[in-house]
């Protein structure tokens, strides 16, 4: 299969910047395929976030940018230079570890010297000591300089292992999982605080992330990764409202996907009581089969029989309807679980101000499920 | 957080009672024992000593009557160190032991370290396998072991190493491999390499990969990564294998005995002697008490290297 | 960075397996001599092993040996399991730094030491009810030694033991007493095991303590090999190091298998335990993104 997303793989180079350039990049381990022909262009000082579930690769790939492991295939170019032949500990690289690989045994100064104490020729003490100065100011952790890593707490171990991998100034900085290890209020917290440290330093990053929350906030791209291959490249807002495929559909939030072959320009579908409509845009063959993938927000609801501006009808309209089998309310919006007269649910997720005095629809209550057929998004595979 | 037993105080008491009776009875009283014996002064009898205290009929507190010859003894030869055609047969005994037991230290380390690091670093699937041909040796009788380097080291046209070299031509005549020091440290290193390798593979295969990576992916050439991560940070497992050797091996009294003949005399040959053949336990007991004596550091830099790995777990 | 991709790892693990395996290979390979020198093969025979079922005294001390190490390591079971209890629960008393001292110290205490302390001991005139050098001496030597052992290995496995288990028993009416039989000793059966199995072997490999505390009626195998050590070497020594090879060898093949298949049974299990809501299960998983494959 093609990695689709051209456009997004392309952004970097159409600017005329691609800093970074990976082809077909292919590791394989014993028998399983952990990273499979990818190709990939980031331009100068942009933020790429690689997203998938645990094994989809996206870590393997980073260690292959890393030198940690050797690519079976492929190339990397960094800056106009090759770095196949490079080994780990002579690439222009470095890596934030996740849960951070702080020496135990050193300071925090001394974890930020290191790895400018391996610089050839080599810097003075002076040197070093002025830019692990600059580094712990940078991440403000001046006062902890003599503390070991255990006596840290675990943002603060985090912003220690930042200014460790900042401290050579990389030409390409590597998150791994940068903020798993912490708790998820403080994650939040520091997502914008390293985006904008990292934007401040201007260096280029490559992070790896499970978390899309992570990946839309910190970066500017993203690259979803699925069994080794990149499937589909593109800003966070392109990837949630225009997927191209199942994979990234369902990863990235919540969607209602609908199988059925296309009939007479619409959608013969089995779980839907009526054919669906289709995006006027979609170009399709009589008899293709593809699915349509409708975001819960994107589906209104209305109670059977009222008449109103969000409860849409008629032409160019899909609806159906169903009864509330579920609602979790969430503060900011509800989502509800409509179930079909077929048995089929249907995700609707409704802002809680909609219902504005009326009483919300409750377990059990008839109810209507509707969207335009405009938002729903086609997916051949 | 309070999280008592749950024994009942009854139970817990009896429960305690059992390994303190036996430990104070078995350990601490007979410890006591070669202090108050030390003190004695030897005597052809049964027990072959005279008590350093007697109770008189009557009395309300013991008669004293400590006899300090065989500190003596050892002082002396401290003080005639130096002095030519002095007897300084504990001394040097002492000497022996303790340069021995640093060496069969050192070649321990240096032997077990790349060994315990190999097999921390072997897949794991081989790894228990390999870890167990380690303990395999140990656990067949240690009196056969040294035997075997006997028949090895024969210093006849008969030992086995001797009709290698001779078969080789790297020699004449066979060489006079048994009874001398250097059998005495093969034998102890072959003896003691599993104390010294297996704390060091338990400490190294604890160590986290993802370090390693980090200090290369800081620009450290492997040989500094080494240096700088690996080493400092096994530093647990190098003090714990070399003290689990060192102590032991300065108390050896099996292996010179077989393989260094008479001309290695060591320190723990010394006790035996002295308890044996020669009927003076007060000596004994008081080479014994300066056994301990010397060993007190290196067993508390065990211990609190031990303890200090349980609180890192 | 593995051994695999290094010849200079394999070749140093080959090397030292050598250096620890020729020794024992060599005499094994002996004990099969027809000839009187251990060090020299005149042709194949098994008589080395005949004269080693007829000799009598050497078969009195196998068997005191396995009797004294069969006794000595239950002992040490017991006392051991008692003395990780005060370790690892009883907390801080007065005098508990003495103890953890005490029962560890005869691991690294010189063997002579302790044995000449022993002896000390079973000699005194005001312990003569201890019954003097003998048997009994050597037994309570050994136990003496194991326990520190075994305290070890169960004081560590207590520790990780899941307490909560104990306190669900005791929550669901079980008495204290109970709870020790049926949630401890099970949980901790392994540590148990495995301690026995060391203090056995301990007790049967030991000499110096032996040799100082028995009496002309109390000769264990190892006094008896040094003995015959010292008045000149046989093939006979060879035929029994290879026996003890073979059994040893056997021992540790069989306990490995045993101790995978309980690792395997466990895991079946947990398995098992976790699929007793297969239901809940994928639906949890299957509405977790980050679970879903």
């Amino acid at each position: 299969m093609e990695p689709d997303g051209e456009k997004g793989a392309d952004w970097g180079a159409k600017r005329g910047q691609a800093y970074l350039r990976i082809e077909g990049a292919t590791k394989r381990f014993d028998d399983t395929l952990a990273v499979d022909d990818v190709s990939l262009a980031i331009a100068e000082r942009e933020i790429f976030a690689l997203l998938g579930s645990s094994g989809c690769g996206k870590s393997t790939l980073l260690r292959m940018l890393a030198g940690l492991e050797t690519p079976d295939a492929g190339r990397i170019v960094l800056d106009g230079e090759d770095l196949a032949a490079v080994p780990a500990h002579r690439r222009p690289t470095n890596m934030m570890f996740q849960s951070y690989a702080l020496f135990p045994h050193m300071t925090v100064e001394a974890n930020v010297a290191f790895g400018l104490w391996q610089e050839r020729p080599r810097l003075t003490r002076a040197e070093v000591e002025a830019r692990v100065a600059e580094m712990l100011e940078l991440v403000q952790m001046q006062r902890y300089a003599r503390r070991k890593p255990h006596e840290l707490s675990g943002g603060q171990q985090q912003r220690v292992a930042l200014a460790r991998s900042l401290a050579k100034e990389p030409k390409l900085l590597l998150l791994d999982e940068p903020l798993a290890a912490l708790d998820k209020k403080i994650r939040q917290r520091t997502q914008l605080e390293l985006v904008n440290l990292i934007e401040r330093v201007g260096v280029t990053c490559i992070l790896v992330t499970h978390d899309q929350e992570e990946a839309m906030t910190m970066a500017g791209r993203i690259g979803v990764m699925s069994e080794g291959r990149l499937l589909q490249v593109g800003t966070p807002g392109e990837i949630y409202e225009t997927p191209t495929c199942r994979f990234t559909a369902e990863f990235i939030g919540e969607t209602n996907l609908f199988r059925g072959r296309v009939e007479g320009g619409a959608l013969a579908c089995e779980d839907f009581p009526a054919a669906i409509l289709l995006p006027p845009d979609a170009a399709l063959a009589e008899g293709d089969e593809v699915w349509v993938s409708v975001r819960p927000e994107r589906v209104r609801l209305s109670r059977a029989g009222a008449a109103s501006s969000h409860a849409p009808d008629g032409a160019g309209c899909n609806a159906a309807s169903g009864e509330v089998a579920d609602i979790a309310y969430l503060g900011s919006h509800s989502v509800y679980h409509v179930r079909l007269a077929n048995g089929r649910i249907v995700i609707a997720s409704v802002p809680s101000v909609h219902w504005g005095d009326a009483p919300p629809p409750t377990w059990g209550d008839a109810v209507r499920v509707a969207w335009f057929a405009p938002d729903g998004v086609v997916l051949t595979r | 957080m309070k999280r008592q037993s749950f024994f009942l105080a009854r139970g817990r008491f009896w429960v305690g009672m059992l390994p303190w009776a036996w430990m104070l009875l078995f350990f601490a009283l007979p410890f006591a024992l070669i202090l108050k014996v030390s003190l004695s002064t030897p005597e052809l009898a049964i027990p072959p000593y005279v008590p350093p205290f007697v109770m008189e009929p009557g009395a309300v507190l013991p008669h004293l009557r400590p006899d300090l010859a065989s500190y003596r003894r050892l002082h002396d030869e401290l003080l005639a160190l130096g002095t030519s055609g002095a007897d300084l047969q504990y001394l040097s005994a002492w000497g022996n032991s303790l340069l021995l037991a640093a060496l069969t230290t050192l070649l321990c380390l240096l032997i077990g370290y790349p060994f315990a690091y190999h097999i921390a670093r072997s897949r794991e699937a081989a790894r228990n396998t390999l870890l167990m041909l380690v303990m395999l040796p140990f656990w067949t009788s240690f009196l056969l072991r040294v035997y075997a380097w006997m028949v090895l080291l024969d210093s006849s046209e008969l030992g086995l190493v001797n009709r290698l070299l001779l078969a080789a031509g790297l020699v004449d005549a066979p060489l006079q491999l048994l009874y001398n020091a250097g059998a005495v440290l093969v034998g102890m290193v072959y003896s003691y390499l599993p104390f010294m390798v297996l704390p060091l593979y338990a400490n190294l295969v604890k160590l986290d990969q993802r370090l390693l990576e980090a200090a290369a992916d800081l620009g450290a050439r492997p040989w500094t990564t080494f240096l700088r991560v690996t080493l400092p940070l096994s530093r647990r497992g190098i003090v714990a294998g070399s003290m689990l050797v060192f102590i032991p091996a300065v108390g050896e009294f099996v292996i010179p005995d077989l393989l260094g003949g008479g001309d290695v005399l060591m320190i723990g040959r010394k006790i035996w002697d002295d308890f044996g053949p020669n009927q003076d336990w007060p000596m004994a007991a008081a080479v014994a008490v300066t056994m301990v004596l010397v060993l007190i550091a290196p067993i508390v830099l065990l211990h609190r290297h031990g303890r200090n790995a349980e609180e890192e777990q | 960075m593995s051994a695999r991709s290094r010849p200079g790892a394999t070749a140093w693990l080959l090397a030292v397996y050598v250096f620890l395996y020729v020794p024992i290979l060599c005499l094994i390979v002996f004990s099969f001599t027809a000839g009187e020198i251990t060090t020299q093969f005149d042709g194949f025979s098994l008589r080395w092993y005949a004269e080693l079922a007829r000799d009598a005294e050497l078969i009195d001390a196998v068997l005191l040996s396995l009797r004294v190490g069969a006794l000595a390591a239950t002992a040490a079971v017991v006392v051991g399991t008692a003395a990780a209890f005060v370790l690892a629960r009883f907390g801080r008393y007065p005098g508990s730094a003495a103890f953890a001292g005490m029962t560890t110290a005869p691991m690294v205490m010189p063997e002579v030491v302790i044995g000449l302390s022993l002896v000390l001991l079973f000699t005194h005139p005001l312990f003569a009810f201890l019954g003097g050098r003998g048997v009994a001496a050597i037994w309570a030597a050994h136990t003496t030694l194991c326990t520190a052992y075994v305290t070890v290995l169960v004081q560590s496995r207590l520790r990780e033991m899941d307490r909560s288990l104990e306190e669900a028993a005791l929550d669901l009416g079980c008495p204290p007493f109970k709870v020790f039989f049926v949630i401890t000793v099970p949980v901790i059966a392994p540590a148990l095991m495995a301690g026995w199995l060391l203090a056995f072997t301990l007790s049967m490999d030991d000499f110096v303590l032996a040799a100082m505390l028995s009496d002309p009626g109390s000769t264990t195998l190892p006094v008896l090999v040094f003995a015959r050590l010292h008045h000149g070497l046989k093939p006979e020594i060879n035929a029994l190091a290879t026996v003890i090879v073979a059994v040893v060898s056997l021992a540790v093949v069989v306990a490995n298998r045993a101790m995978l298949s309980a690792q395997r049974t466990r895991a079946a299990a947990l398995r098992h335990a976790a699929g007793i809501s297969p239901g809940s299960v994928s639906a949890v998983t299957l509405s977790h993104p980050d679970m879903r494959r």
